[in-house]
């Protein structure tokens, strides 16, 4: 059974918290007596159905408002696959939610209201998704039972969006008609749309194949913890611990180690259990070298012939999530990329990304809250890389402000500069 | 060279495998970007599988932070003597808060009377361990589906310098990059079975062999009835009239504090059958077996405010 984490985003009253309800309700996920709660509390609302809207309620605060403010996670499992959904609510802090539920996510999940069709929204949610590195797109166009199950409607919507798409990054998009109130396509092909071909969405979550999602090309092991147990029994053991960001590694590969550029072979790749053949991303294991060399946290152990970038001045895009706060040129903060945290200086603003357009203002040179622009970066100490959109585990970072320690802003590089 | 059908194959991780490794990535960044972390074992099935996980972190190296207990006192004989012998079997250090303790030198004073528990005053207990021994990082248990109040909280959860937690406060988690800054006084607790459910911590603990204390499986016991909940007759919890003791075939879903961790009528004694019950049980675990949590909707989340497991 395979993990699949994806994000859901819609618009207000789209019907994203109906759907999730019904998935989790459908695959058991909602127990009774959360169940029998959420009929009372829809009861004491006045509401003529249980409200599945209900089911994904969250903290107090919210509850008393009737808002969501930050991102949930859900889970339920079938059989095939477990789920985790990255629940993102949709109002004024949209993007800096979206972007982080999004960070993780193999796929987003797109709620469109068939009445309405495709607001500025959706292609919002669209942009973030294609800007964090989503491979696959599902665009469930809802509340299809309000438009008589109208085949034409559908096409409409879905040939638009097509157009719209050309200009992202992702990389499959699947169309779904769905009713989430009354449960059409969603667990099951829906009887009221027999025009409708393709999988119900359940059925498409749990077969779309994101295996090959993970960079399997380019070795990328950042080191995160050295290993010594200085113990009798493994006297002179020496390991690096990591989680695997990229690529396949074996023992007998012949891997470099950056920054210092010296070249070793794996001797063993091990864990508890014992030692193993391969390792791929995400796992976490404990990598062995034939050659005692001086490695710390921080280092990357990459494949011989295959280096990412090494530099320390680079082009990203960056997201700010700071309320009390901006970034302008000059600014100075911690960052985090893999397993290395260094300073960095911010050298210019290039540009401020319309998210509802792709449209890129290049006059401005402050990012806000919620702003999405590409920045020129200075580190004090140089990075190890790749593009986001070929890795998203060693072309991603965060912003840390030294002042606060908090984390103000995501990042994704975008290339490295001369 | 490998061809695209042998990457995708070993690129094709179980759910089990990818959560088991979000994990151990977690615990390795703690331990290694943190002075002084510390990991709240409890015996239960939750921390037991952390410790678990937390052992193969660090393998052949023994695990480099002390095992936190918070030990009400009224705990149950087999959670205890589980701890003990598994905290030897790692050769790590243990840590107790007590809470008796903390009665007895009359800095907190216990409840009383036939609904009276100490889950509440584990708090302060556990607020005190933390300061005694500066611990920068605590390790908890906690999984994301197991409230509503939790859905939303971070795998890092930042607690202030009076240990509270502030739903408002919490930094963005993007990527597996997580920001362990603090200032002095400040601590995290961690979280790194954040996204697993209870059924894949009993098919982790199945798949692992991993053993666990006997009160997990049905067995027969001296209950009552309160609350629709089945109750362990024992030394520290008072009757009321009317809830008149009987024998029945129990097991416990979660081990806690026995004044307020309830037991399920069960014929599952084996872990298969364990998960068979748990895979048609249509009941939340906290729902059905935490009496702390009835209280009201929102228990939960005061309880996190206050500074809370
Ligand atoms: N007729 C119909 N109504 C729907 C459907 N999905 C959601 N709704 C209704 O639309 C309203 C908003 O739904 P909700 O799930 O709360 O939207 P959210 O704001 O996106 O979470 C509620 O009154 C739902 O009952 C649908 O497929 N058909």
């Amino acid at each position: 059974m395979e993990l699949l984490r994806f994000a859901t985003c819609g618009s207000v009253d789209d019907g994203k918290s109906t759907l999730i309800g019904r998935l989790l309700f459908d695959s058991k996920a909602i127990l009774q007596d959360t169940w029998d709660a959420i009929e009372l509390s829809s009861k004491n609302r006045g509401d003529e159905y249980v409200n599945l809207a209900l089911i994904t309620d969250g903290l107090r605060a919210e509850r008393e408002q009737g808002i969501t403010i930050d991102v949930a996670y859900r889970y339920f499992a079938t059989p095939r696959r477990k789920f985790i959904i990255a629940d993102t609510p949709g109002h004024v802090q949209y993007t800096r939610n979206m972007v982080t539920g999004a960070s993780t996510a193999h796929l987003a999940l797109i709620l469109i209201d068939a009445r309405q069709g495709i607001l500025e929204q959706s292609r919002r949610h669209a942009i973030i998704a294609s800007l964090l590195g989503i491979p696959h797109l599902v665009v469930c166009v809802n509340k299809m039972d309000l438009v008589d199950n109208d085949r034409a409607t559908f096409e409409r919507i879905r040939d638009e969006f097509a157009l719209f798409a050309r200009k992202l990054q992702v990389r499959d998009i699947a169309y779904i008609p769905i009713s989430a109130l009354k449960g059409d396509n969603v667990v099951d092909r829906s009887e009221h749309m027999p025009w409708y071909e393709g999988p119900a969405l359940l059925r498409y979550l749990e077969e779309v194949e994101i295996a090959l999602d993970e960079d399997l090309d380019d070795p990328r092991f950042p080191v995160q913890y050295v290993i010594r147990p200085m113990s009798d029994a493994h006297h002179d053991y020496r390991g690096y611990a990591g989680t695997v960001a990229g690529g396949v590694f074996r023992p007998g590969d012949a891997v470099r180690v950056l920054p210092s550029g010296l070249t070793s072979r794996i001797r063993s790749i091990d864990r508890l259990e014992g030692a193993i053949d391969a390792a791929v991303p995400p796992m976490a294991v404990t990598v062995r070298l034939e050659d005692d060399l001086d490695i710390s946290r921080g280092d990357m152990i990459v494949g011989v012939d295959n280096s990412p970038h090494v530099a320390s001045e680079f082009e990203a895009d960056v997201c700010w999530m700071a309320e009390r706060s901006q970034l302008t040129p000059g600014t100075r903060l911690a960052i985090k990329q893999t397993t290395r945290s260094t300073r960095v200086l911010v050298r210019s603003v290039e540009s401020r990304l319309d998210v509802n357009s792709l449209d890129e203002d290049p006059t401005i040179d402050t990012l806000r809250l919620n702003e999405i622009g590409r920045v020129r970066l200075r580190t004090t100490q140089p990075l190890f890389f790749d593009p986001y959109q070929r890795n998203r585990l060693t072309g991603s970072f965060i912003l840390i402000d030294e002042a606060t320690n908090n984390t103000v802003a995501a990042g994704m590089i975008r290339r490295p500069l001369p | 060279m490998t061809t695209a059908l042998e990457r995708a194959q070993l690129a094709r991780l179980s759910h089990l495998q990818a959560l088991e490794a979000e994990s151990i990535h977690i615990i390795r960044e703690v331990a290694a970007e943190f002075e002084r972390p510390g990991l709240l074992f409890s015996g239960g099935k939750d921390s037991i599988v952390m410790l678990r996980l937390a052992e193969k972190a660090f393998w052949p190296a023994k695990i480099p932070f002390p095992a936190v207990h918070i030990d009400t006192g009224h705990n149950f004989p087999e959670a205890i003597e589980y701890r003990d012998r598994r905290v030897a079997e790692l050769g790590i250090r243990l840590v107790v808060g007590s809470v008796q303790q903390a009665i007895d030198e009359g800095r907190i004073r216990d409840e009383t009377g036939p609904r009276a528990s100490r889950n509440r005053l584990q708090t302060q207990v556990l607020l005190e361990t933390i300061a005694a021994h500066r611990f920068d990082a605590v390790f908890g248990g906690a999984r994301r589906d197991e409230e509503k109040a939790r859905a939303k909280e971070r795998v890092y959860s930042f607690r202030d310098d009076f240990g509270q937690w502030d739903p408002k406060s919490q930094r963005p988690e993007l990527w597996n990059l997580y920001n362990g800054r603090h200032g002095q006084g400040e601590h995290f607790r961690v979280f790194p079975l954040s996204n697993w459910t209870e059924l894949d911590i009993w098919q982790y603990i199945a798949d692992e062999d991993i053993e666990i204390p006997a009160i997990y499986f049905a067995h027969r016991r001296d209950v009552f009835r309160r609350d629709g909940m089945l109750m362990a007759v024992g030394p520290f919890v008072e009757r009321l009239p009317g809830e008149d003791p009987f024998e029945a075939n129990v097991r416990f879903r979660t081990v806690g504090d026995m004044t307020c961790t309830a037991a399920v009528e069960s014929d599952a004694f084996s872990l298969e059958q364990v998960m068979a019950e748990i895979a048609i049980t249509r009941i939340s675990e906290r729902g059905q077996t935490r009496a702390d949590d009835r209280f009201s909707e929102a228990a939960m989340e005061d309880r996190k405010r206050e500074g809370y497991f």
